[in-house]
Parts: C-alpha cells; sequence; structure tokens
C-alpha cells in the first residue's frame, strides 16, 4: 500500500514538474504573423544599415527592439510604415509583407498604408490646436466631418489612450498646455482614433517623468489587445516589462529574436547577453 | 548560454558581484570547516572542538544576513539581468543552504557533547565516520562545482547523493539492531542516529547547491528530477 502511495505521489509530482517546465510561455511559432520581413537590406547612400533582415512580428503581441545606437532598430521600424521613403539616397533590398502584401511594391498607398501603420516618436509632437481637433484631425482628413461621429471616436481614442478622465473638461483648451506625459498620450490617441492595425513606438517614453512612463507602459499593455504593437526603447527594463517578444539588434542585423522572457533570463547569444548585463561587447 | 567572462561596463557593478561571491566562498569555507570539525568531535569525543563548532554558528548566520542583504541591494540598484540575475538568485538559495548545513554541524556537535559523557564502543562510531568523509567530500565537490561553474562536478555531486542515502539507510538498520538488542543503548545509539540524519540532510543542501550551480550555468531549472532526468535536461537544446 505504501509502495503504491509513494509511486502515485512520485507521478502527480513527475507531471506537476513537467507543467512547470513548459509553463505558459508565449511561443513564436504559435503566433499569427503581421509582418514578414525576408531578406531584407537597407542602404543610406553606400552605407549599408540593415543587413538580411528575416523576422516575423507576431500578431497582437508587443514586440521590443533593443540594441545600442545606431545598431539599426528605429531604421527598421521605419521601414514597417515607410517614413524611410522621405529619405533620397534610401535603396532596399528584399520583401516587408504587411498581412502578406509586399509594402514596397509600387502600388502601395502610402498615405494608406501609414493611416494602416500609425507611429508614436519619442518627442510628443502635438499639432497647436485644441485637444480634441488634435484627436479628430486625422478622422477630418479621411473626410468624417459628422459631429457626432467625431465626437465619438475621440471619447473613444482618448479613453483608449488612458487620457479621458484627464482631459474631458478641457477638450476645447489647446494640446500645447498640456504635460509631457499627457502630451504622449494625446499623440497616441490621435495614432489610434483611425483604427491602425500596428503601431509603431519609437521611444515612446525616453523623454517622460517614470510615472508618466509606467502609463505609457500600462497603455500598451491594455492596447496590445487591439494592435500589434512595435516598440523600439534604449531602455531595457521597459522592453522586458512591456513586450512579449524582444529582438536585439547590433550593427544592422537581428542577433537574436524570441520571447522577452527567454531573452533576458537566458539569451542564447554572448552578444545579447553582454548588452543586456552591461558588459564590454 | 554559461555564465559570461567579459567585464562590465560599470566598473562598480563588476567588483560588487565579485565580492559578493568570495563572500559567498567564504561562507561555504566556514561551513565546511564547521561540517568536518563537528564530525571529528563526534568521532574523537574532542568537547572543545564541539563548543567551538556550536560558538561559530553565530558567524555562519551572520554571513548569510549579510550576503542577504547585499543581494537585495545588487537587484534594487542594479535590475541584473541573464546571467548576472541568475548568479544572485543561485547566491540567495545557495546561502539558505549553507546556513542549514551549519545549523547541522551545531546540532551533531550538539549531540556530540551529549555522547563525550558516556563509554564509546568503536564499532558503533565506524560506519558514522564512513558515512561523514562521504559528505565531507560531496561538499567540497559542490563548493568547487559553485566556485568553478562547473556543471559536470555539480552532476557529479548528484550522483554521489544516492550513495550517501543509501548508506544512511544502512546505518540505520544497523542501529534499530543494536536498540533492539540492548535497550540500555537506547539514549546513546538515538543521539547517533541523529548524528546520521545530520549527515544525511548535509548531502541534500549539497545536492542542492549543485542544482543551482547548474541554473546558474545553463539557465535549466532541475531542481527535484532524479539524476538521469537532470542530464536528459541538459542535453536537451534550450
Amino acid at each position: 500500500m505504501e509502495a503504491v502511495k509513494q509511486t502515485a505521489a512520485s507521478t502527480a509530482r513527475a507531471i506537476n514538474i513537467e507543467a512547470i517546465h513548459r509553463g505558459d510561455k508565449v511561443k513564436l511559432a504559435d503566433e499569427k504573423t503581421c509582418i514578414e520581413v525576408k531578406d531584407f537590406d537597407l542602404y543610406y547612400g553606400d552605407k549599408q544599415a540593415l543587413h538580411g533582415i528575416n523576422m516575423t512580428i507576431p500578431k497582437n503581441r508587443v514586440t521590443a527592439f533593443i540594441g545600442p545606437s545606431g545598431c539599426g532598430k528605429s531604421t527598421l521600424l521605419r521601414c514597417f510604415n515607410r517614413m524611410n521613403d522621405l529619405i533620397d539616397s534610401v535603396r532596399i533590398d528584399g520583401e516587408m509583407l504587411l498581412e502578406g502584401v509586399d509594402l514596397n511594391t509600387p502600388s502601395i498607398n502610402v498615405a494608406d498604408l501609414r493611416r494602416q501603420v500609425g507611429m508614436v516618436f519619442q518627442k510628443p509632437n502635438p499639432f497647436p490646436k485644441s485637444i480634441y481637433e488634435n484627436v479628430a484631425y486625422g478622422l477630418r482628413l479621411q473626410g468624417v466631418n459628422d459631429r457626432l461621429t467625431l465626437d465619438k471616436m475621440v471619447e473613444k481614442s482618448l479613453k483608449g489612450a488612458a487620457l479621458w478622465n484627464e482631459v474631458k473638461d478641457r477638450l476645447h483648451e489647446s494640446a500645447m498646455g498640456m504635460s509631457g506625459g499627457q502630451q504622449q498620450r494625446l499623440v497616441i490617441a490621435r495614432a489610434i482614433a483611425i483604427e491602425p492595425e500596428v503601431l509603431l513606438l519609437d521611444e515612446p517614453a525616453s523623454a517622460l517623468d517614470p510615472l508618466s512612463t509606467l502609463k505609457i507602459e500600462e497603455l500598451i499593455y491594455e492596447l496590445k489587445d487591439k494592435y500589434t504593437i512595435v516598440i523600439v526603447t534604449h531602455n531595457m527594463q521597459q522592453a522586458a516589462r512591456v513586450s512579449d517578444y524582444t529582438a536585439f539588434m547590433y550593427m544592422g542585423e537581428v542577433i537574436e529574436f524570441g520571447a522577452t522572457d527567454e531573452l533576458f533570463t537566458n539569451p542564447t547569444k554572448k552578444q545579447t547577453e553582454d548588452y543586456i548585463t552591461g558588459r564590454y561587447g | 548560454m554559461a555564465t559570461n567572462k567579459s567585464q562590465h561596463i560599470s566598473q562598480q557593478f563588476e567588483t560588487e558581484l565579485q565580492d559578493i561571491r568570495s563572500r559567498v566562498l567564504a561562507m561555504a569555507g566556514l561551513v565546511e570547516q564547521q561540517v568536518a570539525d563537528a564530525l571529528d568531535s563526534l568521532i574523537t569525543g574532542n568537547v572543545d572542538l564541539a563548543r567551538q563548532v556550536i560558538e561559530q554558528d553565530t558567524q555562519v548566520n551572520n554571513l548569510e544576513m549579510q550576503i542577504d542583504e547585499e543581494c537585495t541591494q545588487i537587484i534594487a540598484l542594479r535590475q541584473p539581468t541573464a546571467s548576472d540575475l541568475r548568479l544572485i538568485i543561485a547566491i540567495l538559495k545557495t546561502i539558505t543552504d549553507l546556513e542549514r548545513i551549519g545549523d547541522e554541524a551545531h546540532s551533531i556537535a550538539r549531540k556530540a557533547l551529549n555522547l563525550s559523557e558516556q563509554d564509546r564502543p568503536k564499532k558503533s562510531y565506524r560506519e558514522l565516520s564512513a558515512l561523514g568523509t562521504r559528505v565531507c567530500t560531496m561538499l567540497r565537490d559542490a563548493f568547487d562545482a559553485f566556485a568553478r561553474f562547473d556543471v559536470e562536478a555539480a552532476l557529479k555531486v548528484a550522483r554521489e547523493d544516492k550513495n550517501v542515502d543509501e548508506e544512511y539507510e544502512g546505518i540505520l538498520r544497523q542501529m534499530i539492531t543494536y536498540m533492539m538488542e540492548d535497550p540500555r543503548t537506547i539514549s546513546r545509539v538515538l543521539d547517533l542516529m541523529w548524528s546520521a540524519r545530520s549527515l544525511e540532510r548535509i548531502g541534500d543542501h549539497a545536492n542542492n547547491v549543485c542544482e543551482y550551480v547548474i541554473f546558474l550555468v545553463e539557465g535549466k531549472d532541475v531542481r527535484h528530477l532524479s539524476v538521469e532526468n537532470m542530464e536528459k535536461v541538459l542535453k536537451e537544446k534550450s
């Protein structure tokens, strides 16, 4: 009897441990693809800035790019909505597919693409208009002028950006009078007002104080149900906190790309390890 | 990813990690000495040595608290990641086991004091001495594995733990026989049994330290696994 009990106990323990080892960890293979990058090269004139990038950005997840300055993370991020088109000397090679469609083919309307793929920059850049008009701007550009629809969308976006309660009584005051953290959330509200599929965040919290930063991070966490978010950050703890997947880039290459908890506890590449632990590369 | 040999950019952080590591090794050295002395006092009946072991237990406890404090500081101020994080976690866990080993040495020394007042039949100490030597070797190997971040050495210690367990069972059976043969020996033999039990526990703690070494180097959690499964997990690609 004792022996039977013991075997039962040890099997129960074994199963339990198995579960712990497997965990409920996210796995790249199980994700739906949002953006797929294939053998992507980018040159600024003669200088190659991105070397053979291959990666898939999973849908409705937060993907963070980390790496030292000049490693190409912002350059790569800007390719996702073709911001690099604005620079004359840029030449690209390879494919970048958004929901299966190559976003660099001539038939793509760049304005449409940027509606689908919104972007928020390091420094909050609200327009010198009222809070309300800032959020409604993109919608008006699309020809939405119906007051009720606009009201509804502005409220929804501001709520989505966790800003509504702070500004609902002063919607028609100038956005320039808001704090930096509020301005950044306003810019995010402006970006989500036009309901993009992807949100690109380039250092969204680096100019903000710690509490505003936490609010932005909380917001990112809430937004990921609806949007695919790609974030570039110098703050590694931030990448660790907000993202599901992290790509470490170095000298224009993706060195390691994988689940964030794995990458920050047990990276497979020495370069990644050196960077995240702050060692000489 | 094995532990990283390159230097941190922050020289101060580098120094802090070095300091904390050497402090853990110092604590391990002290604990190892405690166990050896406790065992010695038990076998030879050296009362002074036993008293010394009991007194030194405070030192082990103080070291545990100091290292704990330093780890907390590093976590709060440096937010360690990857191998640094694993090092701190492994140290935090290791010192708990070291402190427990210290407690076991303390309790062996107490039994040695009790037993020193009674007559000492040689044969009942012979097996205990063999078990003790085995455990001391295991302890030294475990600390070596920790000092050198050596997974192979750690696995060797884990294998050895099984032998210690078997030897302990043997001693137990033998002592039960003594007690049945002559009930007057019961109180003495019980003290010996508790000592054997302490030695066996020390073996388990050494085994735990080795599991932390494997976690620290390989980033894999091998606790509560048989040695075979440990080896299997280690062979799997991460």
